[in-house]
């Protein structure tokens, strides 16, 4: 070993030293951590949303008056909605597409799209409580709607989150390019679009 | 890369700094402070079951509330994910960070503010919380119907919540970590016992604690909105069981989250100290992983006398029962690792060897709590304290400590006494058994919990000096551990420094590293591993050298790619 190894290794105990190795050998060992990250989180935010939905039917289970009472939910507004989310799911995987395609310039625009989908389900879903304030359904009304403003809440504010989400996605890619930012805000899309899935069936066609 | 810390302020370095061993310190240091306010708190209300009046009844309720949520939250989480994961996790797996340094600094900084919090919501008119560290419904939706702290109650909640998102996001770090960042030759089953266990605990946390978050919703609209999940009135029905579902649901494997690297700790101490490899690092692995998933199906344990279906009491039961084999397996195993050893008792060796004696009185005393006919006697007695004490104590107490001798010289550079050590260990094992043991013969006697005194139980008068005698414990165990807090402050300044940075002679990759390991921790070399993780008590060539153990790895010396090179020179 060569003198200015010796120095450069100060602090390290003697029988530790193997050798000397290029950067190159060293390289991809396991998955990208962005990758495998953000599915563990999307894994956590499944089963939050999962447990809601599981004390839902455990209340449905003992509430005779569930099935009447939903008849009084909005099925054309929701029809609209869950259109909105799902042309959001194709433009969020036209943007991955293109992302990966390195087409960047389509990429932005359509999660520009997917973006003002979320915006526009939000802001349908804010008509909707309106409507049903009006009607005098509150939260506190019985345990359908209990539930049924709990969970869509918590799903609009996903939406609203995701929405965000693929804003600062949309600036963050101009300069970085990075694929997987796109990825994962395609992907949490995705989750707030199979979550409503469940939710639709639900409340509004049960 | 060059070795040593780039050139950045002051605060960049130690406060905002997304290194992972500024951040491990950083939680480590304010976990070991809020033990300090734990530790307070208990020696307040034992003072009061001593001699009953000095504290009101709700204060005492609400001391009780405060000591239980901050050991379990801002202590055992802190030090043992927060401080032992992000100062271990890299080190131990040859990599120059976390996958996501800047959210670790988030996760840290989060955590500063639900302590700052959790702080304040003791102080706001009407005083915090004090209905359990469960958080149970009604006492928590309808704080108007218990002691009227409406305010103190909603903070206490969003502490709460804001150090779960803080361990969130740490608990997703970790997980990636694990899976990505692992160096060339270290395969999972090559991993040391630790990061397994930190691993594992970081799953159970993560599918554990969503479902609690869920529950906290409801809960938030109960108090915000007037829904009525969990609380009942003339008109609506709600189920304040099924918050103790969601509640358990987490609590129970939240148990685990920190039991895991506690017995992580040991697993690492115990084959550095005897000389020899650990007996079956798979079964240690296998019955980690099963437990954990056991761990899923046992919550409804500590609902028994909660009006459950009593059929469905017996299902949790037996899983319960069931759980105990793999962690019967697992500390066999740690102490089939001690035989044939040559055991050598630094300080460490001694709190690990206490630990796992406290592990087994915790265990096994797990067993009549968890078989219902039993259960429905001992439930809510001072039983119930005793056990959880030589558990979640010999967790968050005795097995950091171990941890905290043993790695303090990789971690500070500075070498813990170790006589200090070793008298710091047997006292604290007699006043700890001092105060926890009696608490079995009392709830054998019948006393119940959370009763600031004795004062409605005749039967229970003639006990009451036993309280005395746990209580002189308790001051006692307070006064050793604020003269090892004291001299552990000392110590990272003004230690002896080490000299070899490889004191105990231990394989794992983290003790390569010079002691403190610089900024990226491999400088312009990077660890590869070679072997499995405890290679003690070799033969042949490294003998003759007289050395008894193979490191994990070795560390190579980084050509600089052409790139660099010309930087240099340009």
């Amino acid at each position: 070993m060569s003198q200015e190894l010796k120095v450069e290794l100060e602090g390290v105990s003697r029988e530790a030293i193997g050798g000397v190795i290029e950067q190159e050998e060293l390289e991809s060992v396991g998955a990208p951590p962005a990758r495998v990250g953000f599915w563990v989180f999307i894994a956590g935010e499944v089963i939050i949303l999962l447990s809601l939905i599981a004390s839902a039917i455990y209340f449905r289970l003992t509430y005779p008056h569930w099935h009447e009472t939903s008849t009084f939910t909005n099925v054309i507004i929701s029809t609209i909605n869950t259109f909105i989310l799902l042309t959001g799911s194709l433009t969020a995987v036209l943007a991955h597409h293109f992302a990966f395609a390195d087409a960047w310039k389509k990429a932005r625009r359509y999660l520009l799209l997917t973006m003002l989908c979320g915006l526009a389900f939000v802001g349908m879903k804010a008509y909707e409580y309106s409507l049903e304030i009006q009607h005098g359904f509150y939260p506190n009304t019985d345990p359908f709607w209990m539930f049924y403003y709990t969970i869509t809440g918590i799903h609009g504010l996903h939406v609203f989150a995701g929405a965000c989400i693929l804003f600062g996605v949309w600036l963050y890619v101009r300069k970085t390019k990075s694929k997987y930012a796109v990825e994962n805000a395609a992907l949490y899309w995705h989750f707030v679009d199979v979550v409503w899935l469940y939710i639709f069936p639900m409340f509004y066609l049960t | 890369m060059t070795m040593g810390t780039a050139e950045t302020s002051w605060v960049k370095r130690y406060l905002f700094s997304t290194d992972h061993k500024v951040i491990g310190k950083q939680y480590l240091l304010t976990g070991l402070f809020m033990a300090l306010i734990g530790g307070i708190l208990a020696v307040a209300f034992r003072t009061n079951l001593a001699a009953p009046g000095v504290l009101s009844d709700s204060a005492y309720l609400r001391l009780v509330t405060y000591h239980g949520t901050i050991m379990f939250f801002w202590v055992a989480m802190p030090v043992l994910l927060g401080g032992f994961g992000n100062l271990l996790i890299p080190l131990m797996i040859g990599a120059r960070d976390m996958a996501f340094p800047t959210l670790n600094m988030l996760s840290y900084w989060t955590f500063v503010v639900s302590t700052i919090v959790l702080i304040l919501s003791f102080f706001v008119p009407g005083g915090g919380f004090s209905g359990g560290w469960t958080i149970y419904p009604p006492l928590s939706a309808m704080p108007e119907a218990f002691l009227g702290e409406h305010l103190g109650t909603i903070l206490f909640l969003f502490a709460v919540a804001l150090e779960f998102a803080s361990m969130l996001m740490g608990g997703v770090n970790f997980i990636a970590t694990i899976i990505t960042m692992r160096t060339k030759g270290l395969s999972f089953f090559r991993l040391p016992l630790m990061i397994w266990m930190q691993l594992i605990a970081s799953v159970l946390f993560l599918l554990s604690v969503t479902p609690l978050i869920a529950g906290a919703f409801m809960l938030m609209m109960d108090i915000f909105a007037g829904t009525h999940f969990f609380t009942v009135t003339a008109e609506h029905t709600g189920n304040p069981i099924l918050f103790q579902h969601l509640f358990w649901f987490f609590g129970h494997p939240e148990v685990y989250v920190i039991l895991f690297p506690a017995l992580g700790i040991i697993a690492e101490i115990f084959p550095a100290n005897t000389r020899r490899p650990f007996f079956s690092y798979k079964t240690l692995v296998w019955t980690g992983i099963i437990a954990g998933i056991l761990s899923f199906v046992v919550w409804a344990h500590h609902q028994f006398v909660a009006g459950i279906n009593p059929y469905s009491a017996i299902w949790f039961s037996i899983f319960t029962v069931a759980i105990s084999v793999p962690f019967s397996i697992a500390l066999v195993v740690m102490g089939l690792s001690l035989v044939n050893g040559s055991i050598r008792f630094t300080a460490p060796m001694v709190w690990a060897v206490g630990a796992y004696a406290m592990f087994i009185i915790g265990g096994l005393t797990g067993l009549p709590l968890g078989a219902f006919t039993s259960d429905i006697y001992f439930h809510d007695t001072y039983f119930v304290v005793a056990h959880f004490h030589y558990t979640v104590f010999t967790i968050a107490v005795l097995s950091a400590i171990a941890g905290l001798y043993y790695w303090f010289p990789k971690w500070f550079g500075r070498q813990l006494n170790e006589t200090f050590g070793k008298w710091h260990a047997i006292l604290t094992l007699i006043f700890y058994n001092g105060f926890a043991f009696p608490g079995f013969f009392l709830g054998l006697a019948g006393h119940p919990r959370r009763y600031a005194s004795l004062g409605f139980f005749e039967y229970l008068h003639e006990y009451q000096w036993i309280h005395v005698m746990m209580t002189v414990s308790t001051y006692l165990l307070f006064a050793t551990q604020l003269v090892f807090a004291v001299y552990f402050i000392y110590a990272i300044f003004k230690g002896k420094k080490v000299e070899d940075p490889n004191p105990w002679k231990a394989t794992t990759l983290e003790w390569l590293a010079p002691s403190p390991p610089p900024h990226l921790n491999w400088g312009n070399t990077h660890p590869i591993v070679e072997h499995d993780p405890y290679e003690y008590a070799v033969n042949g060539e490294l003998k003759a050298k007289g050395m008894d153990f193979l490191p994990q790895g070795k560390l190579y010396v980084l050509k600089k790619s052409e790139a660099e090179k010309q930087e240099q020179e340009g």
